[in-house]
Parts: C-alpha cells; structure tokens; sequence
C-alpha cells in the first residue's frame, strides 16, 4: 500500500508530467487558455491514460513478452492507442452523447500526445506490477490535470499584462510556465522523507 | 523553389523548433547537454529522412482516409529501427535519451512534415525537404543545449569553461530553465526576424492532429 501511494503522489508532483518531464506540452501550452477547456482536455486526458494502461500492460505481459516480440513494442503500443481512442470516440457519441460532448472534441488529438505513450512505455520500462501501472496512470493524469488549472490561471492573469512586443504570445507564456514549474521543485525530495 | 532554397527554408525561415514551434517536448527535455541534444537530432533526422522519402515515393498509393495510421505505422516502424540500431552501436546514448527515443513517433514534426510537404511533392524534394527540417531541428537543439549546459553546467561538450565552471546556475539544466531559455531563444527569434504578425498563440496549423480533428485552432473550438 505504501508503495502505491509514493508511487501516486511522484506521479502527480515530483515527477509531473509537463513540468518535469517535458511530455504534453503541446496540449498543455495550447488548450490551457480557458479553465474550462483545460479541465476538459485533462479530463479526456485521464480517461485516455487509464484505457491505454489498461490495454497496453497486458498486451506487451501476454503477448510481446512470450513471444520475444519486445522489439515491436513502439509500433504495437502507438496503434493500439490510435485505434482505441477512435473506438472510444464511437462508442461515446453512441452511447453518452453528452459525455461526448464535453470530451469528444479533445479525444482525437490525444491520439498523437506523448503523455499517452509515455506513460504506457513508463509502466514497463519501471517494471510495474497492473496495479501499480494503473495507479502510476492516474497520477499521471493527476498531475496533467494539476498543472494545467493552474497554468490556465496563470494564463488568464498574463492576459492582462503589458508585455514587450517581442515576447507577446508563446514566449511570454514559456517563461510563466518556467516559473510555475520553479514551485514544483520545491515538491523534490519530499517523498523519500514522507515515510521513512 | 530551387533544391538550396528548398533546403535552407527548414534552417532559418521555417525552423521547425523556433518558429514553426513544434517538437516542443524533445526540444524541452534533451536540451540539457549538448551530446544528447546532437543524438536527439540525429536520430530524429534520420527518421524524417526515411519517413519523408518512403511517404513520397507512397503517396499515389497510400489511401488519402486511412493515411494518417499509415503515416503513424512507417514512422514507427523506422523510429524501431533506429532505437535498435542506438541500443547496439551507442548504449550511453540510448541511456540518456531513454523514454524519449521511442517518443520520436509522436514527434510534431515528423508527421507534419509527411502531411504538409511528403505526401504533395516528388521524392527528392522531400528528401530535401527532410534534411533541411532534420538540420534545423538539430541546430535549434544544439543552440538551446550550447546555452543551458554553458550556463547550467559550465562545460561544453564535457570541455570546462573556466570562470563559469565555479559559477554556474543550476537550474539552468533542470526543467524551469529549459522553459525559460526556450521563451527567451523565441522572443529573439521574433526580433531578429522582425515578424510583422508573430505568432500570437500556440495554433494548431503545424499541428499534424489538426486535420484529424478538423479544426484550425485548438481550443476555441467547442467554446461556441
């Protein structure tokens, strides 16, 4: 159990994923304009997460694994993703219309997102057990979620600011989240302490 | 366009890093030293080359509804060739790229590259085009790496720089600096260049998902 929750909280702020590990940058300096959006994006971010988690573990365990396939793992993990989430697309506009509504405009350009496939090819790499892949998942997705509120909030009060014309636009909008990743270094170290 | 312009477009006036803005991620995470971040372009120029000409010579062929996957599974199947090929000649590379040589597949630039110049041109033009871009990427990274591990490190390429060597600034090398040298490096570019319309926002036409999800911005989309 122990290890589980240190395996959740680095997930979601020692080892976040935009901020220290530079992977969702994309999404995360592009849909983080508006908090209801960037909630959104997280949202479909989180769910992505845990269905490629869930689907991806077994397969490289029962299937790449016996088979000595290892090699294959980039191609078979991408499009497993690619497929899944187009599946997921359909099944939700069927079935939840509503659900789609709030996600479906972001599903799609999860597809191409190296959160996604990093966090399934992490799993691995670390040698999780299924349990705690999916926990490592959700924290990710946690930590997704995190920093993009409160980027969003950051952003709305650059808005606002008078800024030189050079740096108006995404320049301006890197050196904030430089320094919103500055405070997630002060989360460095605590985990080793938390219990010991 | 002639082969050179063709070629040096992909360096300075269509940079894929510091003015098409993407491959944001790789460009964050192995700019730390110099010696990965000269890999990280390597590898990806390697890919882009293979993946540009195979493309190119496809484009007849290929289906123009089931292209992207198709664009997704050569590039993956080249992004493995390249991993392995690290792996057995160069291990400590392979150790200090890590999660990020894999990630090549989903890198902006590769597949953007496919969508908006392999897949309309003929195949040295791509080719061409591919090497320029390859370039560009990696001068960008080599630029943004020279100054974080300059500064961060107080060496070059492992080499000390005196003074710098007893003061250097830590943070540099960890995550916020690669945030903030990236900002500063595109605001000067915006300067230098002296864009009339730089880009305002982080907009999705080099977005490769662009056409996927069929709108032209990110964001204000579902807004209306």
């Amino acid at each position: 159990m122990t290890k589980l929750i240190i395996i959740m909280l680095s997930a979601v702020f020692i080892n976040n994923y935009v901020l220290s590990r530079f992977l969702g940058i994309c999404p995360f300096l592009g849909v983080s304009k508006k908090l209801n959006q960037a909630v959104g994006m997280s949202l479909a971010v989180i769910f992505v997460m845990l269905i490629a988690t869930a689907v991806t573990w077994p397969i490289q365990m029962f299937l790449l694994e016996p088979g000595n396939l290892g090699y294959l793992q980039t191609i078979v993990f991408i499009l497993v993703i690619a497929s899944l989430v187009q599946l997921v697309e359909i099944i939700l506009k069927r079935y939840i219309p509503s659900l789609h509504k709030s996600l479906g405009v972001y599903l799609p350009l999860i597809t191409t997102n190296c959160a996604v496939l990093g966090v399934t090819i992490l799993n691995i790499d670390e040698g999780y057990t299924f349990i705690e892949a999916m926990v490592n998942s959700l924290g990710s997705g946690l930590g997704f979620f995190l920093a993009m509120v409160m980027f969003s909030g950051v952003r709305s009060v650059i808005e606002g600011a008078d800024v030189p014309k050079a740096f108006r636009g995404l320049p301006i909008t890197l050196v904030a989240a430089s320094i919103t990743s500055l405070s997630f270094l002060g989360f460095s170290g605590v985990i080793e302490n938390l219990f010991a | 366009m002639s082969k050179i312009q063709n070629f040096l477009k992909g360096i300075v006036k269509e940079n894929p890093v510091l003015v098409l803005i993407l491959g944001t991620c790789p460009t964050l995470a192995v700019s730390t030293n110099v010696l990965s971040a000269l890999g990280m372009g390597a590898a990806s120029t390697i890919v882009l080359l293979c993946s540009n000409i195979v493309i190119s010579a496809l484009r007849n062929v290929i289906p123009d509804k089931v292209r992207i996957p198709c664009y997704i599974v050569l590039i993956a199947g080249f992004v493995t060739m390249v991993q392995m090929l690290v792996k057995a000649f160069a291990p400590a590379l392979d150790n200090a790229l890590g999660i990020y040589l894999p990630l090549i597949v989903v890198n902006c630039i590769i597949l953007g590259r496919a969508e908006m110049f392999a897949n309309k041109n003929k195949v040295i033009d791509s080719a061409v085009d591919a090497l320029g871009m390859g370039v560009g990427f990696t001068l960008a990274l080599f630029l943004m790496a020279t100054i974080r591990e300059v500064f961060g490190n107080g060496t070059w390429l492992g080499i000390e720089i005196p003074v710098l060597i007893d003061n250097h600034i830590s943070i540099m090398t960890m995550a916020p600096g690669g945030f903030l040298v990236f900002g500063i490096l595109i605001a000067v570019v915006n300067k230098v260049l002296n864009n009339k319309n730089p880009k305002k926002e982080f907009g999705c036409e080099g977005c490769p998902s662009a056409d996927i999800c069929g709108k032209k911005t990110c964001g204000d989309k579902e807004a209306e």
